[in-house]
């Protein structure tokens, strides 16, 4: 986007406007370069972000593209003036702010991993939601449009791999492949249907029933997007540079998403002899079985290291602490002091800034805990509501006490997804609480809130206060926690989402070596 | 033979480097062709030093230049990275955003370590003739789906020196894919999920995936021979219950009291197989648990993630981390690969003719090529690892018959 003031084109003439718009959706590949003044793109943006806002509550409590769901965002769309119907013929101006409002928020929103996430989560939302609305013909003409009309297979072929494509496909019946059109879409454009298995691939090929080409849309989609915002950030200093932009981006952008729990005021304030007892007292499940893990088997492996350290730095650990905790206890098993210097120490220093590309990592939250880097043989990280047997769940609840009726609560939330809601309930029974008032969506906000309930400074019945250092907008935190509880509920889509966010890079020694 | 001690490594290494490590094969990999601008140039190598020093951002004009580099410094282990946007030598001068990984060969590391659940005869780095079917049925998995799912042509099986192996996808589509693709392809490949806390690791959904249907026919040709007979998995109660806590609880109490009735483990598995007649999914699953490849993705997913190289010796054993011959995979044998005092040995016995042919098939342009390994028990892994190169130079003559236009166009 330029802020220039050399722009020539101002208005379209009205025969040329369709040109520039011939959908009522899009994939916002060329950025506006008309000149519209500051009222104006101030209202787009927060038009925008309303907009998004009613996507991700929506989302959460409505199944996505259910009547309901249809039906209010349509009526949202109408009333903030944005494109709702695919096929109003003169929509210029909808069509026009759609655009130039998603480049707005961009900015706003390049700026970190979470607000990315956040970001394009709802946009991703969004225009499924659009693409539903579009009727056969405009889909085909839309694909068309952005260069995505794959081939048809012919009859015989289909013949041929019938059991392939029925046992591919769930929910298949044998005789509904007969009438269904299946498209070859190259593996590279079908990452999402790799990633879950879910239709045939052949010889580097997925063949992808009618149903599912909005996933090969959105998977186009998202890459661009994904794409484009890293491009938007590193070209941002320039926008920052210019100061009527400066504050209403800044102020768009922490609009929605909750504090990072990265710098703390307390920092320094733990010893490393207070751990033990706070690992029982106020960290969250999953930090206590990490804790637990590296005390007994003296080691964790990276994923675990990744977790509980940045956990360990939010809550307050300095660097020197943070080497001094983590030597001490390898050092107790099969790695020397030399080795862990030479292997070990490295990636600390990293997760505190000081080494690589020298960026202070952020304390992971729940929902990059629930839905990136799933624990495999031999880690102890994750969430231990969602990555727990049920039955080891329970033991381990029972040893630490917990009444059994509380158990069965908190194993019939995590049946039903709620792993956050489970760990929620987890806090109110370790903490004699009948009802926290806020919800949960950080290891460290569970800590912050532990200690205060503990040290007595909060009173949590009297009040539904927010966390300290939440942001101004009261609804802020309550909605991207109810965001988060829902994205671990919804399908793999989201989780693949999230995992494209994952191309971000840790560049540490350990990382990058493969020990055999 | 000569046994193997981790402390004549400096004494064996100069030797190997010098006259044994395959340089010229090695250095036709990496070149691909020169497929596009400095594309070799632009290589990370890392080298681990005496010491685990490890030097990262190594590379080098020319594979000349690399042999040079590493008979002088006689690197303890060499690691390959990507193919970045700039000489990684030259990390440090160029803006910290721009320097990125732009290529590398898809990867894959199975390592036995992460079957420790699933193995009875050895456990962490140990391996042993009965685990390694574990291998070799991971290969036979693994290779399949990228050849038939995924339609890759060029893949390099190795051995990695101890307890496991890699694979290098080289195909020139694939060095291209990004870290979401490799991740999704490595989801594609993976059944077995969760970590310690986790005791039911494969659940199939109620279709069954060509895919999954194609593995198992893979894991059913070992079952029985592997995990019945070989680890004895319902061999005594403490396995045999682990194997149970698998079975649905309705099945669970009729076996536990019938198993101890019963001699040996495959006579168990047949009663288990009659209790679960229709219950194909519980069988399959308990098969996968056992059987079914485990990927590190981590070592996949990042573009900028550096593998052991091939022919790169392993510090601790001292074998030399050879290609694998699919064509021969049941008869790989990892304790038959040749270890570097073995290899300096046969060199000795034959080094008293060695300067008279090496007159004779002396390359003049080339006067340090290593040919040593000729006449040693490397020749005949150094030979798959040409076929390998032979037929990616066919795949490259069809689909770039004038490489050298396409050269210009980068």
């Amino acid at each position: 986007m330029q802020f220039s003031g050399r722009r020539k084109l101002l208005r379209l003439a009205g025969d040329r406007r369709g040109e520039v718009y011939p959908h009522s959706l899009q994939f916002y590949l060329q950025p506006p370069t008309e000149n519209i003044s500051l009222a104006e793109f101030e209202n787009f943006a927060v038009d925008r972000l309303k907009l998004l806002k009613v996507v991700e509550n929506l989302g959460v409590s409505y199944v996505k593209n259910s009547p309901n769901y249809v039906q209010k965002l349509e009526a949202e769309l109408r009333k903030l003036k944005f494109p709702y119907r695919a096929l109003i013929e003169d929509d210029y101006d909808a069509r026009r702010k759609d655009h130039i409002s998603h480049f707005i928020l961009r900015l706003a929103y390049c700026q970190s991993e979470d607000l990315r996430r956040w970001f394009i989560q709802q946009e991703m939302d969004l225009f499924r939601y659009r693409f539903h609305q579009l009727n056969d013909q405009l889909v085909g003409k839309f694909l068309e449009y952005v260069n995505l009309a794959y081939d048809a297979i012919d009859a015989t072929e289909k013949t041929s791999i019938t059991d392939k494509l029925v046992n591919s496909t769930p929910g298949f019946i044998d005789k509904k492949v007969g009438e269904m059109v299946f498209y070859k879409v190259p593996f590279c454009d079908a990452v999402d249907l790799v990633r879950v298995r879910r239709v045939y691939f052949h010889g580097g090929y997925a063949y992808v029933p009618h149903q599912d080409i909005i996933s090969i849309v959105l998977n186009n989609y998202r890459t661009q997007l994904s794409k484009a915002l890293a491009l938007t950030a590193r070209s941002l200093p320039i926008v920052q540079a210019d100061e009527r932009l400066q504050p209403l981006l800044s102020h768009l952008s922490h609009a929605y998403v909750g504090p990072d729990y990265n710098v703390q005021k307390n920092t320094g304030k733990i010893s490393l002899e207070q751990i033990d007892a706070l690992s029982v007292k106020s960290f969250p499940l999953c930090m206590r079985q990490l804790h637990k893990s590296l005390r007994d088997n003296h080691h964790l492996r990276h994923g675990g290291r990744m977790q509980y350290g940045l956990f360990l730095k939010g809550i307050g650990l300095t660097l020197e602490q943070a080497l001094q905790f983590w030597k001490s206890e390898f050092i107790k098993g099969k790695i020397d002091a030399d080795k862990f210097d030479k292997g070990y120490a490295y990636s600390i220093r990293h997760n505190y800034g000081k080494e690589g590309k020298r960026t202070d990592y952020t304390p992971f939250s729940c929902m990059k805990i629930i839905l990136s880097n799933p624990p495999g043989q031999g880690d102890y990280h994750g969430c231990p509501f969602r990555h727990s047997d049920p039955e080891l769940l329970k033991q381990k609840l029972q040893a630490y006490k917990i009444p059994s009726a509380g158990i069965s609560q908190i194993l019939d939330l995590v049946k039903g997804v709620h792993y956050q809601l489970a760990c929620q309930k987890y806090f109110e029974l370790t903490h004699n609480v009948d009802d926290i008032g806020w919800s949960l969506n950080h290891p460290n906000q569970y800590f912050i809130e532990s200690q205060q309930l503990l040290s007595g400074i909060k009173e949590i019945k009297k009040e539904q206060r927010q966390p300290e250092n939440s942001q101004p907008k009261q609804s802020s935190q309550k909605s991207i926690n109810t965001a988060a509880t829902a994205t671990t509920t919804t399908t793999t889509t989201t989780c693949s989402s999230l995992n494209t966010m994952e191309e971000m890079e840790l560049e540490g020694l350990d990382d990058c070596f493969t020990e055999d | 033979m000569a046994e193997f001690e981790p402390g004549s490594l400096p004494d064996l290494l100069p030797l190997y480097y010098r006259r044994v490590f395959p340089f010229g094969p090695f250095g036709r990999w990496l070149r691909y062709g020169d497929v596009s601008k400095n594309y070799f140039q632009r290589r990370e190598f890392s080298f681990t030093l005496h010491d685990d020093i490890y030097v990262r951002y190594q590379s080098f004009n020319t594979p000349q230049e690399l042999e040079k580099e590493i008979q002088k410094t006689c690197p303890y282990k060499i690691d390959i990275g990507a193919v970045y946007s700039h000489r990684p030598i030259q990390h440090n001068t160029v803006h910290m955003g721009a320097f990125h990984a732009q290529e590398k060969e898809l990867v894959f590391d199975i390592d036995m370590t992460d079957y420790d659940d699933v193995r009875r005869c050895c456990s962490s780095a140990e391996i042993c003739s009965k685990c390694w079917t574990l291998m070799t049925i991971a290969i036979r998995i693994i290779d399949r789906a990228l050849v038939e799912d995924f339609g890759i042509k060029h893949r390099l099986w190795v051995y990695s020196g101890r307890r496991g192996v890699h694979c290098w996808v080289c195909d020139d589509f694939v060095r291209k894919w990004s870290t979401t693709l490799r991740s999704a392809a490595v989801e594609y490949l993976t059944l077995v999920k969760g970590g310690e806390e986790t005791i039911k690791k494969v659940t199939l959904a109620d279709s069954i995936h060509p895919f999954v249907r194609e593995s198992l026919n893979v894991v059913e040709e070992y079952f029985e021979e592997y995990a019945l007979v070989g680890q004895d998995i319902l061999g005594n109660k403490d396995s045999y219950d682990k194997v149970l806590a698998l079975v649905p609880e309705t099945v669970r109490e009729t076996l536990q009291k019938e198993f101890c009735k019963k001699r040996d483990s495959v006579q168990r598995w047949e009663l288990l197989k009659n209790k679960t007649e229709k219950l194909n999914k519980v069988r399959w699953e308990i098969m996968l648990q056992y059987c079914f490849p485990r990927l590190d993705i981590n070592v996949s997913k990042g573009i900028n993630h550096l593998l052991k190289s091939p022919f790169s010796v392993h510090p601790k054993t001292g074998r030399i981390s050879v290609p694998i011959d699919l064509r021969k995979l049941d008869d790989f044998d990892p304790f038959a690969v040749p270890t570097i005092s073995q290899l300096c040995c046969e060199l000795d016995k034959t080094g008293n003719d060695q300067g008279e042919e090496e007159q004779k098939d002396g390359v003049p342009e080339s006067p340090r090529r290593n040919r040593g390994y000729k006449k040693t028990s490397l020749a005949p892994y150094v030979k798959v690892f040409e076929q390998f190169l032979e037929e990616m130079d066919k795949s490259q003559k069809r689909e770039h018959p004038k490489a050298n236009d396409i050269q210009m166009d980068f």
